[in-house]
């Protein structure tokens, strides 16, 4: 038999219509990631065996257009119309439609339509649409656009048996004919450029199809036209003249929507009838309480509360249960090897840098069944509509919320839950400053710190004490670091337009929990395998710095390690903050982990690894801890400048790593490093010297 | 005829019922509500604001979008009745 190349069918549909449900449905989960460099997009790559051929199925992320304006949208596109580097051609087009929301659904299949690719339309979410009182004739609507049209409920499965059928015969199956016609000006506006672009396809290194050449002309903002003009300049007069042929005044976009709204009209005269009169729904009903300004605004304080504190406390049990099994993994290998490079590499290294990547999995699982659970259930999209107007004021928009709020338990989960916003520059300023939340990592080195070195005095009759209220403000340093932060991302390399906050607000519904365990398996899996090598590698590197060269003669072998002698190098650099050279040596030594800094001065002042924030021990030896000429080396200025340090640092591999992950950059992962650095180094420096001078 | 009183989106109180006359603008944001069915003739009802006045919510098509008042004020509508 002749090895034919497989084919492609492209999956795609309005956000939040059961894409994913019904890929997962077709595919039953076998699937890998693509990852198209430049944009994060990740497009799910699927098999779907069709009477016993496999062929592709590509899950596009939802778009209600094919006018993109973001990269990610072009991606989509470009897929769609084979014009990816690296992407399969596809073959044909598997459109889901929402039939609840028909409408606005079919505006994105009158511009497949003009694909000229064969086309099957999923109608899914039946079971909606008849809730909502909406009766769709999927016989009618297919009849009309001359395109099979298979009614299905993707989450409960039905219909999937059909759709399959009806793929198998869709590559050669024939194209749709029938979509809206634009006026005779803008038709022959639009065929002149065509043929233009087609006099070009030799600079250009490919034709340009008829969808292309329309969003050419009509998109005055899109990047189809943009990198059309970036490559060849000297079209952009004739784009204009073209333009201006199509329409004397007026928006040419504004037109395209009246056309496509009218011929959605005559569609959905034929195929779709209200049977009930338009009456509150259930959901409207949720939506009165979940938005109302005073009832709304409480539920919404108490589920944040919940997320946030069971992201804080609720993860702990898990990560000392992940810590246990560690520790008593390294006390077995302890045991087993002869003390010597190979057991110290194993147990100081490959153990603790595994568990380095092991200890954040409980609160990425967590985060994301709620987010998911939230999302799922349609609440995301209204804590957004209540947040939006507070977060405007710097310039980011609703979406931004969750992922912060959860980077004060930890940046990485905050940071993956930043790809719910679809903004670019909105996502970037919200993964950069995510870091700046104060996480819960950073409570280790407060705790120690205020422990020793600030006094327990009470105020207001023993309601609030010193130490509480160091700790607040520890976590108010970030929030106050990071509001001109974002505010200066946006003014400079994050600048451009804001963004129209124009989000739909889904019906609400009862969440689909394979969904939420599939999101949360999904997040896991993807942290582990990208953000977990690399974590781990780098503390695997500060083991070998700590480690070498070795001398096993030395009482503290740490001291005169290539650590050590970093320390030592380093000292003047972190002399005006403070510091000696085991305090640099302790923070180098934290570069993959901030938490590790405890265990690390427990080592270098001489108490040994096994400590704990908590231990007197260590709290004792940091008190009493002198510089060479007898001073008291940690004072009350240099605690605060160590403190303020730690909150500002990006001393975490695994947020570098994410955000590397996240962005599909090392540019924007150092950038953070960068920034961050200096801030912290800024800030210890300055909180040193006005404790000084204040007396400390 | 009587004439009937137009005025922007963002200057429409919550429950009203309004028709859309036009759509100011050429850029991508007037291209996204165009997209979303914010076309002349659309009827659309002001659902609500949110606490701190800003976005609103609406709905049209029988579905329900949130935009802030400066996209609305990009929509030149007119009361109904
Ligand atoms: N009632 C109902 N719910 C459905 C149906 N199909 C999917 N859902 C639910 O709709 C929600 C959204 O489904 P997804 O598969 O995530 O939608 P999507 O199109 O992939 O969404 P995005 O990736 O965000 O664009 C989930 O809660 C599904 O369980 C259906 O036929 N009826
Ligand atoms: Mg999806």
């Amino acid at each position: 038999m002749p090895v034919t190349p497989r084919q492609t069918i492209a999956l795609i549909g309005n956000p939040n219509t059961g894409k994913t449900t019904l890929f997962n449905a077709l595919t039953g989960l076998r699937q890998r990631v693509a990852n198209y460099p430049g944009v994060t997009v990740e497009q799910k790559l699927g098999e779907l065996q069709i009477d016993g051929t496999a062929v592709n199925l590509v899950d596009l992320p939802g778009t209600y257009s094919l006018a993109a304006i973001s990269p990610d949208e072009m991606i989509t596109v470009d897929t769609l119309l084979g014009q990816q580097a690296g992407a399969p051609q596809v073959k044909g087009i598997l459109a889901i439609v929402d039939a609840s929301n028909l409408p606005r659904n079919l505006y994105l299949v009158s511009q497949l339509i003009e694909c000229s690719l064969p086309i099957v339309i999923a109608l899914n979410m039946m079971d909606l649409a008849l809730a909502k009182g909406v009766a769709v004739d999927a016989a009618r609507l297919s009849e009309r656009l001359g395109i099979p049209v298979i009614p299905t409920c993707a989450h409960r499965g039905t219909g999937i048996v059909e759709v399959r059928r009806a793929l198998a015969n869709l590559c050669n199956g024939r194209v749709p004919v029938d979509g809206p016609r634009f006026p005779e000006r803008v038709e022959g506006a639009l065929q002149g450029l065509q043929r233009a672009l087609a006099s070009l396809a030799l600079q250009l290194g490919r034709s340009i199809q008829r969808v292309e050449a329309e969003r050419i002309l009509i998109d005055t903002e899109g990047l189809a036209a943009r990198r059309l003009i970036d490559k060849i300049p000297a079209f952009g007069v004739q784009l204009t003249a073209w333009r201006q042929q199509a329409t004397e005044n007026g928006s040419l976009a504004g037109l395209e929507a009246i056309i496509r709204y009218q011929w959605i009209r005559q569609v959905t005269d034929v195929a779709m009838t209200q049977m009930t009169s338009a009456r509150k729904t259930v959901s409207d009903r949720i939506d009165a309480v979940l938005t109302h300004k005073i009832l709304g605004t409480g539920i919404f304080l108490a589920i944040t509360a919940i997320v946030f504190q069971s992201i804080y406390t609720w993860a702990v049990p898990l990560q000392d249960g992940i810590d246990t099994v560690l520790g008593w993994m390294g006390k077995h290998v302890t045991s087993l090897l002869p003390a010597g490079a190979l057991q110290s590499l194993i147990v100081d290294g490959l153990i603790k840098g595994v568990g380095s990547v092991l200890v954040f999995i409980p609160q990425i699982a967590l985060l994301f069944c709620f987010i998911a659970l939230l999302e799922d259930c349609g609440y995301m999209a209204r804590a957004a509509f209540l947040m939006d107007r507070l977060l405007s004021r710097i310039g980011l928009s609703g979406k931004s919320f969750i992922p912060l709020l959860s980077s004060f338990a930890c940046a990485v989960p905050g940071i993956m839950a930043a790809r719910t916003i679809d903004n670019r520059r909105d996502r970037l300023a919200t993964i950069l400053a995510a870091p700046l939340m104060s996480c819960s990592a950073r409570l280790p080195v407060y705790t120690l710190l205020i422990a020793a070195f600030i006094p327990p005095t009470a105020y207001l009759g023993g309601w609030i004490d010193l130490r509480g209220l160091t700790l607040f403000a520890m976590h108010l340093v970030g929030i106050c670091v990071a509001i001109p932060v974002i505010w200066g991302l946006k003014c400079s390399v994050l600048r451009g337009q804001p963004a129209p906050f124009v989000m739909e607000l889904p019906s609400y519904k009862r969440p689909s929990l394979r969904l939420v365990a599939f999101r949360v398996y999904d997040r896991v899996h993807a942290f582990v395998r990208r953000a977990g090598t690399i974590i781990a590698a780098m503390t695997i590197v500060i083991w070998a710095l700590a480690y070498f060269p070795h001398e096993a003669t030395q009482a503290h072998a740490i001291d005169s390690s290539a650590l050590g002698r970093i320390g030592r190098f380093a000292e003047p650099a972190f002399a005006p903050l403070g510091w000696d050279w085991r305090i640099a040596m302790a923070a180098i030594a934290a570069f993959p982990a901030r938490e590790v800094v405890v265990a690390a001065f427990g080592t270098i002042f001489h108490v040994g690894a096994e400590v704990s924030e908590t231990s007197p021990g260590l709290r004792a030896a940091l008190q009493t801890a002198t510089w060479p000429d007898g001073r008291a080396l940690f004072t009350l200025p240099v605690a605060l400048s160590l403190m303020v340090f730690f909150a500002l640092c990006c001393q975490c591999g695994a947020t570098v790593a994410t955000i590397r992950r996240e962005t599909n950059s090392w540019g924007w992962a150092w950038f953070t490093f960068g920034y961050m650095t200096a801030l912290a180094y800024a800030g210890a420096f300055a909180v040193y010297h006005i404790a000084i001078a204040l007396g400390g | 005829m009587a004439l009937l009183p137009t005025t922007t989106l963002d200057a429409v109180a919550p429950g009203e019922q309004v028709t859309i006359l036009t759509l100011r603008g050429e850029g991508a944001v007037t291209q996204r509500l165009a997209e979303m069915g914010m076309v002349p003739g659309a009827h659309l009802t002001v659902v609500r604001y949110a606490p701190m006045g800003d976005p609103l919510e609406i709905s049209l098509h029988g579905y329900h979008l949130s935009l802030r008042r400066r996209e609305a004020a990009l929509v030149e509508v007119s009361r109904c009745r």
